[in-house]
């Protein structure tokens, strides 16, 4: 049974906790305390009262009509993690790790956010739960993703910049596991997608699945039984893989985790760790990477802060190999095209992340029967990017018109 | 084969000296000046030399090693120049006690046996990798234990008995003890928990490997201090790579010298 891994820590040859020696009694007590409550009745009540009176879940499945009718082909469900309280599926997330951390005793929360999202999803549960957030970002993050620094110093967080390496996720990370090596006896790490050491990779699924099991059940009343295919943008992989996760062992069910595709995978500047990487350790996990030929780890693009990550869950890493989900790649292009055509007809601005799921599905429906149902993870909503499509806008006419001349 | 480790611990023990290892990134601030840095720590008096393969995401580094790690890559320095940096020195010091210190991706990348092996035919005598725990070091050890290669694990003072147990039956050459919970990076003073954590550490090595603490050493005091607690050795890093920034040329590399030689100093019983 495929929904049986992670076996010994690790889903097939993939996960593992690489981790320097200091991390290993926290990582530890991380794993028993996970293994406690997730089984304890209390815990999960407490969880479910906080995901559906605070956030608001059940998210609806949405049946986007105009979009169906646009492609042509199979019927398109957008599930509506975008109308989760703060506006991505972050949050089922956090909630799940926030309790379980307060639960620990831990006084001090660090997190790390690329597009801010998981950061502000963070500054929100550690505020409703009273719990103190240090949230750690890349420079080159907080500059395009201005909205979501401001939010997060709102709900109380303190956002620390991060001025090494690529200035993206990854080198948050880095900085949040050095703060953790540190402070390891007070503080609990946040992680904010299916990567890291063993247990997260399993734990943040496991919390993200509510999506894919309201799917499941949301499906069967409106459609009367499973899609054809579920659709979700791949950054790390947690969106990704809460969609996929209740339907591993249904075989009928195609999945497909749509990577940012950047500039195009042959210009070498994209984020398409699974379409284009290779195996390798990095942050406490052995997965795909995007590296050179001696194991450095290189500089990733993407338009969506929140895909521009060179790892990816390990999770995924079995599936591709597996061949039980496929993974594409849409460029930012590709990306925006899905942004404009979501928000003009549906009225549904999303984030620039499951764009690009937005944009593959319309893709997949125009290949597939009428009578087939493509069920899309709307991860996010798209307010901290409007202004980012409005500079691409702006910069592409500029060349279109520089050409003209 | 010889063991360049072992023998070299022999003789300082024989003569109830500690032993000063330094550590060096290998290409900062370009391969030639850390062949001079090294020449320099070792008539200073270091006793063994860790080269760092630098590493795009040093995850138990400070801003000083990755800083001089990044300065080093953008002078495009690769595993495979700093391995030519380990056959120069190699040959000017046949009996120097080697070791790689780097991330386990640098040897998962291009296959752990492949990469070690080249190490091996270079002149190193053993890794250390700080991401890589006893419990996920199977084809690590394998592929060691087949070309003859020592394997430093670390441990720090948080690492409880059953697993201390664990990492020792797997470190060979000597035992790294973390002095700290941090990343590397000079420091000003210890607390009253590294001293504890090298009695520890110690009363359970017995005499099956030395110990050796690092992570923020930078002043005689700190290696007076560590091995008087009973440490084997201590390890300098980010000490000197801070020195290295502060001048240059003939100046620096007599500065390091004199500051090998004093910590060397402190580290006689
Ligand atoms: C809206 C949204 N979707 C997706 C992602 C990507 O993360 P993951 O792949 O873990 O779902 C992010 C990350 O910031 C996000 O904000």
């Amino acid at each position: 049974m495929l929904g049986s891994y992670p076996v010994g820590g690790r889903f097939g040859k993939y996960g593992g906790k690489f981790i320097p020696e200091t991390l290993a009694p926290a990582v530890e007590e991380l794993e028993s305390a996970y293994e406690k409550y997730k089984n304890d009745h209390d815990f999960q009540k407490e969880l479910s009262y906080y995901l559906t009176e605070y956030a608001g879940r059940p998210t609806p499945l949405y049946f986007a009509k105009n979009l169906t009718e646009h492609a042509g082909g199979a019927k398109i469900y957008l599930k509506r993690e975008d109308l989760l309280h703060g506006g991505a599926h972050k949050t089922n997330n956090t909630l799940g790790q926030a309790l379980l951390a307060r639960k620990m005793g831990k006084k001090r929360i660090i997190a790390e956010t690329g597009a801010g999202q998981h950061g502000v999803g963070t500054a929100l549960a550690c505020a409703a739960l009273g719990l103190p957030a240090e949230v750690y970002m890349g420079t080159k993050d907080v500059e395009r993703q201005k909205l979501n620094v401001f939010r997060m110093q709102l709900l109380g967080a303190k956002v620390h910049p991060v001025q090494s390496g690529s200035k993206t996720l990854k080198d948050a990370i880095n900085e949040a596991i050095r703060d953790w090596i540190a402070n390891v006896k007070t503080t609990y790490y946040l992680i904010g997608s299916v990567v890291g050491p063993h247990p997260y990779p399993m734990m943040v699924r496991d919390f993200q699945s509510v999506i894919g099991h309201e799917i499941r059940q949301q499906m069967q009343e409106v459609e009367g039984g499973l899609p054809e295919a579920v659709v979700a943008c791949v950054g790390g992989g947690s969106n990704a893989m809460g969609s996929f996760y209740p339907f591993l062992d249904d075989t009928d069910v195609m999945l497909f985790g749509v990577e940012a595709g950047g500039e195009g995978i042959r210009t070498g500047k994209h984020s398409a760790t699974l379409a284009a990487g290779s195996e390798g350790v990095l942050h406490g996990m052995f997965t795909y990477l995007l590296q050179d030929n001696c194991g450095q780890v290189i500089e990733t693009h993407s338009i969506s802060a929140g895909l521009d990550y060179p790892g990816v869950g390990p999770e995924h890493a079995m599936l591709k190999d597996m061949n039980r989900a496929k993974y594409v790649a849409t460029t930012d292009d590709e990306a925006v095209q899905g942004f404009l055509m979501l928000s003009r007809l549906e009225g549904i601005i999303p984030a620039l992340e499951p764009s690009h799921a937005i944009s593959y599905a319309l893709k997949l429906a125009k290949k597939m029967d009428k009578d087939d149902v493509i069920v899309v993870t709307l991860s996010g909503r798209g307010d901290k990017d409007v202004q980012v499509v409005q500079d691409y806008l702006d910069q592409k006419s500029r060349k279109k018109k520089k050409h003209a001349k | 084969m010889r063991n360049r480790i072992a023998q070299k611990f022999g003789e300082l023990a024989r003569k109830g000296e500690g032993a000063l290892v330094c550590y060096v990134v290998a290409g900062y601030p370009d391969v030639k000046t850390s062949q001079k840095v090294i020449d320099a720590l070792i008539k200073g008096g270091a006793d063994i030399i860790e080269i760092g393969i630098p590493f795009s995401d040093p995850i138990a580094d400070g801003p000083t090693i990755q800083a001089a790690s990044n300065r080093a890559l953008k002078g495009g320095v690769t595993p495979e120049k700093a391995l030519q940096l380990v056959r120069s020195v190699r040959k000017i010091h046949p009996e120097l006690p080697l070791l790689a210190m780097t991330y386990s991706n640098i040897l998962v990348r291009p296959g752990m046996q492949k990469f070690m092996a080249q190490a091996k035919v270079s002149g190193v005598d053993g890794f250390i990798l700080p991401d890589m725990p006893v419990e996920e070091a199977g084809t690590y050890l394998a592929a060691a234990s087949k070309l003859g290669l020592a394997t430093v694990f670390l441990a720090s003072p948080n690492t409880p008995q059953g697993k201390l147990k664990k990492i020792i039956d797997s470190t060979s050459g000597f035992l790294y003890l973390v002095s700290v919970y941090g990343i590397t990076g000079s420091r000003k003073s210890f607390e009253d928990y590294t001293l504890k954590a090298i009695k520890n550490v110690k009363h359970c090595v017995g005499s099956t490997v030395p110990v050796a603490v690092g992570f923020g050493i930078s002043t005689p005091a700190h290696v007076q201090f560590m091995i008087g607690a009973g440490a084997d050795a201590v390890i300098v890093g980010s000490a000197i790579i801070d020195r290295m920034g502060k001048s240059s040329g003939k100046k620096m590399l007599s500065g390091l010298q004199q500051f090998a030689r004093l910590m060397k100093k402190a580290c006689v019983k």
